[in-house]
């Protein structure tokens, strides 16, 4: 066999090899995420009725009920959260792309990046200090303000990285236009980089959206309805804590339920986003 | 000799980088003047002063340029823009916007939103850049998925509805196929009826159709600047004549 043939087979072996072994890998990371979806779903789906969305919880010692105050509250919860998390992350990451070039920005960045790696339970501790223990009682508003603190670091992140995508030129023409500075970056900027920073907020809308541990001590729950932002208020994520450790089986499966819920909340969350931010041109 | 701009002992730095070397030089009223010389002479950096975008990039400036008259650094560079429009050496049109807000881009986001002001300007400027009749029908279309030579026509469309007195132009063909090219080159020939165009170009062919005086610059000086007739035929200086003939560079 001549060298030159050789080494074709040899560089064919080796892409093949290289491609199963990525292919494997790939499959891997599947297997966990088919699991939740599997259990979650078949053990969720047989208390999934229209009484779980509309009805209360009921007694202990009843069966049936809902968690409409849940997923009210989940809501609620993520808003208040949304409305803190979202104009910070977006303006906080927008100044460190176009204006953060500087010891400030290294400062925020450095900072940033520290938040996102502190555990939630802590973000739920200093939330009890500078809002709970002032109210004198628990409340939606400290559970919301939790949630926006742990969105920050995300929103920043990723709204600074899509704006940085987003080249040069485009800033460029809209100053030699004579577009001021601070409309290029909203109305050019900004929005070229949408998408990608929607993104960002559904991440961060997402992951608060399922924390629980920041909730235990800042929104505390509820056995009853309640959407007042001064009062403690019911979640899904502190519902399946506390029903999935609860020593009655009817708890234990509306826990798998209310994950189910969750679940579907955020996929049908994402799924509204990637419509609202798609774009009306078709891409050839 | 009707003066435009009027550039007097000119100097830019990056930094402490000093990019421009006393650079004086006189454009007329609705000539073209291209800007010849080889990468790194600063040719773009001087294009860029004149409507102060070097600033963007962090430059600086000594001496003095004015236009019409006026100083031009005691103007807002916001207001100055709108004056001296510039086109750039790649497509920029923005990916978000139809081809009609592309046009309209300038005068949208500076307050004016009727639409019946903006139509009529943007068939103009469509028309003028010679894009109206491959896109009247698409004006909602977006700005990107035209081909690159209408894209940066679409570019001299959107500096011309802000109504400039003068149009710069940074290598605007270099990234275009030789068709579209002669569209432009034709096209900056109508233009200048209207208006005053400086033009930096790598290619010397260009220069020599479409400009009335020509420049050359070299490691940041003005080597030579005369009647483009003159510095293709019988230039003054031995280092022009090696560039234009091909000798280096």
């Amino acid at each position: 066999m001549n060298p030159s043939k050789f080494f074709h087979i040899k560089r064919k072996v080796t892409s093949v090899i290289m491609m199963s072994l990525s292919l494997v890998a790939t499959l891997i990371a599947l297997v966990p995420l088919v699991f939740i979806f599997y259990y979650t779903i078949s053990k969720g789906i047989s208390y999934l009725n229209i009484d779980f969305f509309i009805a209360m919880p009921k007694p202990v010692g009843e069966t049936g009920g809902g968690m409409a105050n849940a997923i009210a509250g989940t809501l609620l919860l993520i808003g208040i959260g949304g409305v803190i998390g979202i104009p910070v992350g977006v303006m906080t990451g927008t100044y460190l792309s176009e204006f953060g070039n500087n010891k400030f920005g290294s400062v925020v960045r450095f900072l940033t990046d520290v938040l996102s790696g502190v555990p939630s339970i802590v973000v739920g501790v200093v939330a009890y200090t500078l809002v709970v223990i002032p109210m004198k009682h628990f409340s939606a508003l400290a559970g919301g303000i939790a949630l926006g603190i742990l969105m920050i670091p995300t929103i920043t992140r990723t709204t600074e990285e899509m704006i940085k995508l987003v080249p040069h030129s485009l800033r460029e023409a809209g100053l030699a236009l004579g577009i001021p500075k601070w409309k290029t970056t909203i109305l050019i900027v900004l929005k070229t980089a949408w998408k990608g920073i929607a993104t960002g907020i559904l991440l961060g809308l997402s992951r608060a959206a399922g924390e629980t541990a920041p909730l235990l001590f800042t929104a505390l729950g509820n056995r009853f309805w309640s959407t007042k932002v001064g009062q403690p208020i019911a979640s899904l994520s502190v519902y399946i804590y506390d029903y999935a450790k609860a020593p009655f089986e009817d708890w234990n499966q509306q826990a798998w339920t209310a994950a189910l819920v969750l679940m579907l909340m955020i996929s049908i969350l994402s799924l509204t986003f990637r419509i609202v931010t798609r774009s009306k041109y078709k891409t050839k | 000799m009707d003066i435009k701009i009027s550039v007097k002992n000119l100097e830019a730095f990056y930094g402490k980088n000093k990019v421009l070397k006393n650079i004086s030089i006189d454009i007329p009223r609705n000539k073209v003047v291209a800007i010849i010389g080889p990468s790194g002479c600063g040719k773009s950096t001087f294009l860029r002063c004149l409507n102060r975008m070097h600033e963007v990039v962090g430059g600086t400036i000594t001496g003095s340029i004015q236009v019409d008259g006026e100083d031009l650094t005691k103007t807002d560079p916001v207001l100055l823009r709108k004056r001296l429009g510039m086109v750039f050496q790649k497509p920029n049109p923005f990916p978000t916007m139809s081809i009609f807000n592309n046009v309209a881009a300038g005068l949208r986001f500076n307050g004016v939103r009727n639409k019946k002001i903006l139509t009529p300007i943007v068939e103009r400027s469509l028309k003028q850049a010679a894009l109206w009749d491959e896109v009247k029908d698409n004006l909602d279309d977006s700005g990107v998925n035209i081909s690159g030579g209408q894209q940066q026509r679409l570019c001299i469309a959107r500096t011309l509805a802000v109504d400039p007195e003068v149009i710069l132009m940074d290598e605007p063909a270099s990234a275009l196929d030789p068709i579209s090219t002669s569209k432009i080159e034709e096209l900056i020939f109508e233009l200048k009826k209207n208006y005053t165009i400086v033009i930096v170009t790598h290619n010397m062919q260009q220069a020599a159709r479409v400009s009335d005086s020509t420049a050359f610059f070299y490691m940041g000086e003005l080597i030579e600047y005369d009647k483009t007739t003159k510095i293709f035929t019988n230039p003054a200086n031995k280092q022009t004549e090696d560039y234009v003939t091909g000798r280096f560079g």
